[in-house]
């Protein structure tokens, strides 16, 4: 991952790549278009930390909790940088998706229609009449990130990934990107996959990771719950600029990776 | 049946499960849709199907979720499919009978901004966005809003219109070939309005019980119409109120352990 790349980490409430955004935070990343359907509070954090200069989403918010602090500062008043927005809707950014790893310039659907959204993206949405019925569908660019980076439950020792529970658009958004990184609750000899499993081949995965916990606060599937205490936890941490920054240094910076990030929450009575 | 205090969210989760028909399928959100949809799938209406944009389908929680993606849903739905399949074969293929939305802002032919207060560039208030609601508002048989009631939520012009309700109104909807009927009703705290089966603007059909008629008229941003038959929403029943207290209590408890 390279300062200015268009980067997607993908997990839609499950399975969020958060160890892999802890990284980009510590190497000091700069200047990336940060994509996701819904940016939540790693985003908020990488937002917060100065790596993004652009962010394409769908929904960002704390999930049943709220606002995301540093994204809304981000916008609102420009801190710690301006924040340019490529806003859609959930249904165009699978489309979008879907496109990139189909290798198409654009996606196609009945959306958009009614709603001031496509006048703000007007870069990525634009009314075309169907060549069939006439109908005045909605066509979305196509999403094709330098960088995709997802969290799975497993890896075999050839580097094929298996994922199961909601899967969100991880499959989509690997096979659209020029590079694919991909962190593990755990590396074995053997998927023993199911038929139809929701297998990805390591042949279009550039690099594995085995980080244990790696989608914390979020969850992976099998191995440990949601930390729903920990989303309202953070409502409190990112609401002002300084707590913010405090915590971050603390907690994220001052470890060298995610386990040492998880233990210094614990060392402060977080259950983790 | 013997004097029963409730909240006025109260009467507006129970008011907004009554509109779930049993069999319906129903995309639903967190929070009050969530609250709504789950307290109608264990009182009268045990087939319902929930569905979560996460790509739940036919989920049975015995909490309710904190996100839309919670594990409980996973763990109890009739299938799991990813984020394009539920957009693309379910949603937008018109699978869905009733979708439940929440919104920052209403106007009076119920289009709804969830997307920013202020002007878009400079917003005031930054507001999380569309998610799937756009698709929902088109594609859903029918639409059931909730919010609660005061003139910053209903307003005369939006500052954003993140998703279409009747659009300008009359048949402005079918002009634009959205698919499904669009808000059926809005259900806030003081009472419900329904569109004009004509005009579809916003009339207040219903008000909850001991709300003033002038209480709503002076909570909405625009001119109210008010429906001469004005009925008054049936209170809550004892049944409704203690599976909706025993579902919040549940839930709590579980968001609390973690």
């Amino acid at each position: 991952m390279h300062d200015g790349d268009q980067v997607a980490l993908e997990g839609f409430t499950h399975l969020a790549p958060c160890a892999s955004g802890h990284e980009i935070i510590r190497q000091g990343r700069r200047n990336l278009t940060l994509i996701r359907m819904t940016p939540d509070i790693v985003y908020d954090q990488m937002i917060g930390a100065g790596c993004a200069s652009k962010l394409v989403f769908s929904w960002g918010g704390n999930p049943g909790v709220g606002s995301l602090h540093r994204f809304r500062e981000a916008v609102e008043k420009g801190w710690p940088q301006p924040l340019e927005i490529d806003e859609h809707e959930h249904a165009g950014m699978a489309a979008r998706y879907a496109a990139g790893a189909s290798h198409l310039p654009f996606g196609i659907l009945r959306g958009y229609l009614g709603t001031d959204l496509a006048q703000y993206s007007s870069s990525s949405v634009k009314f075309i009449d169907c060549p069939f019925t006439g109908e005045k569908l909605a066509a979305v660019s196509a999403i094709r990130p330098d960088v995709a980076v997802i969290h799975a439950q497993k890896a075999d020792r050839r580097g094929n990934i298996m994922m199961w529970g909601l899967l969100g658009a991880q499959k989509e958004v690997v096979l659209a990107s020029k590079r694919a990184i991909v962190t593990v609750e755990e590396i074995v000899e053997d998927l023993h996959a199911p038929m139809n499993s929701a297998v990805i081949p390591s042949w279009v995965i550039s690099a594995v990771c085995e980080v244990k916990r790696g989608a914390f606060p979020s969850y992976a599937h099998g191995y440990y719950g949601r930390n729903n205490a920990y989303y309202k936890y953070w409502d409190t941490v990112s609401r002002d600029r300084a707590t913010f920054q405090a915590w971050m240094d603390k907690h994220v910076m001052q470890s060298k990776d995610f386990a040492e990030f998880l233990q210094s929450l614990e060392a402060e009575g977080l259950h983790v | 049946m013997s004097e029963m205090t409730y909240t006025s969210d109260e009467m507006m989760t129970i008011a907004a499960s009554r509109m779930v028909r049993n069999g319906a399928a129903c995309f639903v959100g967190v929070g009050l849709p969530s609250a709504a949809t789950n307290l109608a799938r264990l009182t009268h209406a045990p087939d319902a199907v929930l569905i979560y944009e996460s790509g739940t389908i036919g989920t049975r929680p015995s909490v309710l979720p904190l996100s839309i993606g919670d594990d409980e849903l996973a763990d109890t739905a009739d299938v799991l499919v990813s984020l394009v399949e539920i957009f693309t074969y379910w949603l937008q293929g018109e699978r869905i009978d009733l979708g439940f939305l929440g919104a920052a802002q209403i106007d009076k032919f119920a289009n709804i901004n969830s997307t920013v207060i202020g002007d878009y560039r400079k917003p005031s208030t930054r507001l999380p966005g569309a998610g799937g609601a756009p698709a929902i508002a088109a594609s859903c048989g029918e639409i059931v809003i909730t919010l609660r009631h005061n003139k910053r939520a209903m307003v005369q012009k939006l500052d954003f219109r993140t998703s279409g309700g009747h659009l300008e109104g009359g048949d402005s909807r079918a002009r634009m070939r959205f698919p499904g009927r669009g808000p059926t009703a809005v259900i806030s705290d003081l009472g419900i309005m329904t569109p004009d089966p004509v005009t579809k603007e916003l009339t207040l059909t219903s008000l909850h019980p001991g709300v003033p008629v002038e209480k709503v008229v002076e909570n909405t941003g625009w001119p109210l119409r008010v429906d001469p038959n004005l009925k008054t929403t049936p209170p809550p029943t004892e049944t409704e109120l203690s599976v909706l207290r025993d579902l919040q209590e549940r839930t709590a408890r579980a968001h609390a352990g973690k």
